[in-house]
């Protein structure tokens, strides 16, 4: 698996060969229009060799101190392991992945050079294969299969992905176009019918998402209504974060602050006062907003990069204070036993009172998941739909057009300030809405749960989804949370990467790897819906022309 | 009194480790206007490859003087040059194609940048810290009030050698910066990219270099920190990486001299904190610090005031 990290590596490196400045913006229109060639990377079978042989040796030299080595705890200090055989794997990797993606997607070639790559590819596999003694020699005996095997998994995942990438941004049609007039109606009328449908759907299937799951995987339901909670719930701080960056274009990197406060909000005041989780969560939407105001106060003075690191700062700062305020906040102890929410007063507790007890039904542990299902359910709807009225209150329209120009926007008379702060408050409101509600479904909350990591991945899955994009976030949301997960219980991968095979220390990997090549490839997120909602006559897509003239910061 | 100069030795040694990162951030801050967040990702990588290097080579407390310095200047050049090739990398895969997008853009990627080396240290290298003896041990006592009940004050060779190389490469670079052919083309992409393109300067490769020289200098800072504290893990570059951010925004961002003299400042900063005030608040005073000059002072104790134009 490390070796495809080292292959991606790799590949990345012809976009970039020779380009001059707005390179860019041809590499999206050759994104787009498979068509339209525009050469910018190697040609000939020759050239393209070449590069393969430079990309591989980059990777043996990023790669020495780290595949083939590894340094361990031993009894008398560190010792070495040596792992040639995942040195090895890496470099193959890096030389054929480099060779095919080139081919086929980064400077597609003819059919012909086409066909000796990918035939040098399968001959090369098939003679290591094949000749026992050669696999023996480069990966030690008989783990040429085993590796092989994890290689293989790891190629057909990355081509799932893939293809939903791909069927997502066709279904959206060209994205980073330039487009005008009629064309550009047509455009923004099918990502908006695209969300639309795609919405309507989505919305009925997670609905009926606990009962679907109750009748087709009755032994594994928990399980999986667990892992749908768990995704609304970044669904829902992916919307939050969304407000703060995709609309008003604010990069906050402390958005997990918000959610601290929330849960611990809901925690204090509930082991202090005795809050139940229903007076508690407009309370703890409530703190996290004004602490919105208060650390978006000082800092929204701040240009976007400086913003984006004091925003971090002031996340840790948040962390740190929770991790050592021991006397009100546990310290790292963190907050146990924090009431579970009720259904008007009633309990889901076995026994007489219970919700079993009152509607006359069996207990069962997963009455309380259902509940707990369609309360991030309805608190995520809430996000949305308040996102999408505010989109069409002044405030959101000039959060958008803040977003695209904060100068014209000062010119034009609007408060920038107010309006940065309102977009920074109500996306911690929504934060901290989300972060009570993890506090009661976890029942224990400690500042170990609000790293930066937190706020990188929900920033991510706003990447992701698309600036901006409300149901590029869901999509996000499902393939990152919710691919991860499963691949963690699904069966056949320990079988084949061992007993100890845990996937989710790859997804970071996967994560920030994700990040970097959308972003790359399309800057403006996988579903850039950056048509503005209040519009002048005609809709007009901002192309990815514009945007590299430095327009829409 | 011995307790304020043996913190004060500390606190410079903290602050070279401190400027040697912020070198890197305000190069590159200078000449492509971007925050590279992964490069405190990038300090970390240099400490691993000392890491190895130094197990490799089998140096330990036990190696003869002589033989140690040969053998640290080894891991040194080794070190850097292979973090170079990560930092030549990272701005040749995340950055550049994205040169002339919307702002935020290479921000995130930077973002996940940082977040890939970190894991990808992580899923190779293992989760666990990774302690190792220490390796220069001793120094020179500067005063000894033990009789009186007092403290012993002393600048060990380690903090010795910290501050001495610092202090030396910090001449050469701005020799660097200063003299050469080099330096020249990478002031004049700083002020005008399109203009030096015009006048035969290679931006693409004046830009790599800077990165090149970035991560060679955190390479460094990498190899310090392994030696001073002794210990690693996969998480070191996000606190170091934004404490040095801090301390080139300190000194004023673009500014050679002041992302030093921001580390240094930062380095006594955080120091006194701890051993004044106190230990578990020292991220927050740094961080404090940050979010006030940024608000107060944007451009810092040496950096020019910034112009937004339209």
């Amino acid at each position: 698996m490390a070796g495809e990290t080292e292959s991606g590596t790799g590949q990345e490196q012809p976009v970039a060969t020779t380009q001059p400045e707005g390179a860019q913006i041809k590499s999206e229109e050759r994104a787009d229009a498979p068509n339209l060639v525009v050469d910018t990377g190697p040609s000939g079978l020759s050239e393209r060799l070449k590069q393969a042989a430079v990309a591989t040796f980059v990777t043996a030299v990023l790669g020495f101190f780290f595949l083939p080595i590894r340094t361990s705890i031993a009894p008398g200090g560190l010792d070495i392991t040596w792992r040639w055989s995942l040195y090895a794997l890496a470099l193959i990797f890096a030389f054929f992945g480099k060779l095919l993606v080139d081919a086929y997607l980064l400077s597609p070639a003819g059919p012909r050079v086409r066909a000796m790559v990918s035939g040098l590819f399968i001959l090369g596999f098939a003679v290591l294969y094949a000749w026992h003694p050669l696999g023996d020699i480069l990966f030690g005996t008989g783990q040429f299969e085993e590796l092989l095997g994890s290689v293989l998994i790891g190629v057909v995942f990355g081509a799932i992905l893939l293809g939903l990438v791909l069927l997502i941004s066709r279904a959206t049609g060209k994205i980073g176009t330039p487009a005008t007039g009629v064309a550009a109606q047509k455009k923004a009328d099918r990502i908006t019918s695209f969300g639309t449908w795609s919405l309507r759907i989505l919305f009925v299937v997670a609905l009926l998402l606990p009962w679907i799951v109750m009748f087709l995987f009755p032994n594994r339901d928990r399980q999986l209504i667990d892992i749908s909670i768990l995704i609304l719930t970044y669904v829902m701080l992916g919307w939050g974060l969304n407000i703060v960056v995709g609309l008003a274009g604010l990069l906050d990197l402390g958005y997990v602050a918000f959610y601290a406060v929330g849960a611990y909000a809901y925690a204090l005041l509930a082991q202090y006062l005795g809050f139940g989780f229903w007076m508690a969560l407009p309370l703890a939407g409530l703190f996290a907003a004004l602490w919105g105001l208060v650390l978006g106060f000082p800092v929204l003075r701040l240009r976007g990069d400086y913003l984006a690191i004091v925003t971090l700062a002031f996340g840790e700062i948040i962390r740190v204070v929770l991790l050592n305020w021991s006397d009100f906040t546990g310290g790292p102890d963190g907050i146990g036993r924090i009431p579970k929410p009720t259904l008007f007063g009633i309990e889901f507790n076995r026994g007489e009172g219970g919700f079993a007890d009152i509607f006359g039904l069996d207990y069962d542990t997963i009455h309380r998941f259902i509940f707990f299902y369609y309360i991030i359910f309805v608190l995520a709807l809430i996000t949305h739909f308040a996102t999408m009225r505010l989109r069409r209150l002044p405030v959101g329209r000039a959060w958008e057009a803040l977003r695209e120009d904060e100068i014209a926007c000062r010119s034009l008379g609007i408060n920038t300030t107010l309006v940065k702060l309102s977009a920074f408050s109500i996306g911690a409101m929504f934060g901290g809405f989300a972060g009570s509600f993890f506090a009661t479904r976890q029942g224990f909350i400690s500042p170990e749960s609000f790293t930066f990591i937190e706020s990188a991945i929900i920033l991510a899955i706003v990447v992701l989804g698309g600036l901006g994009s409300q149901i590029g976030v869901v999509f996000a949301s499902i393939v990152m949370i919710g691919g991860i997960e499963l691949l963690r219980n699904i069966g056949f991968m320990s079988v084949v990467f061992g007993e100890n095979f845990d996937p989710t220390q790859f997804r970071m990997l996967i994560f920030g790897l994700a990040m970097v090549l959308i972003m790359v490839w399309k800057p403006r997120g996988l579903i850039s819906a950056r048509q503005p909602s209040a519009v002048y006559k005609e809709r007009k897509s901002i192309g990815a022309d514009v945007v590299a003239q430095g327009e829409g910061h | 009194m011995e307790y304020f100069i043996q913190q004060l030795i500390n606190g410079l040694t903290l602050g070279s480790i401190y400027g040697l990162i912020a070198i890197g951030y305000t190069m590159v801050y200078g000449i492509i206007g971007m925050i590279n967040f992964a490069h405190g990702d990038i300090f970390t990588v240099g400490a691993y490859v000392a890491l190895a290097v130094i197990l490799l080579l089998g140096i330990t407390g036990a190696t003869g003087a002589t033989m140690l310095i040969l053998a640290l200047l080894l891991v040194l050049v080794i070190s850097m040059i292979f973090t170079a090739v990560w930092g030549w990398t990272v701005e040749r895969v995340a950055y550049r194609p994205l040169r002339g997008s919307f702002r935020l853009a290479p921000l995130i990627t930077a973002i996940g940048m940082s977040i890939v080396l970190q894991n990808f240290i992580q899923v190779t290298q293992g989760a666990r810290v990774k302690p190792i003896q220490p390796i220069i041990s001793g120094g020179i006592p500067l005063f000894d009030s033990r009789a009186d009940g007092g403290i012993i004050v002393q600048l060990s060779w380690m903090q010795l050698l910290i501050i001495v190389s610092t202090f030396v490469l910090m001449v050469g670079f701005t020799l660097l910066i200063t003299k050469t052919a080099l330096g020249r083309s990478q002031r004049a992409c700083e002020q005008d990219q399109k203009m030096a393109a015009l006048l035969g300067v290679d931006v693409d490769k004046t830009i790599s270099l800077t990165f090149v020289m970035g991560a060679a200098l955190a390479a460094v800072a990498g190899l310090m920190f392994l030696l001073l504290y002794g210990v690693l893990d996969f998480y070191i570059g996000f606190l170091a990486g934004i404490k040095a951010f801090t301390a080139a925004v300190l000194g004023g961002i673009g500014s050679l001299p002041g992302a030093m003299l921001g580390g240094i400042v930062l380095g006594l900063i955080e120091v006194f904190w701890s051993a004044y005030f106190s230990v578990e608040y020292k991220d927050v005073a740094a961080f404090s610090i940050l979010a006030i000059v940024l608000i107060f002072m944007p451009s810092g104790l040496l950096g020019k005031p910034e112009v937004e134009k339209v």
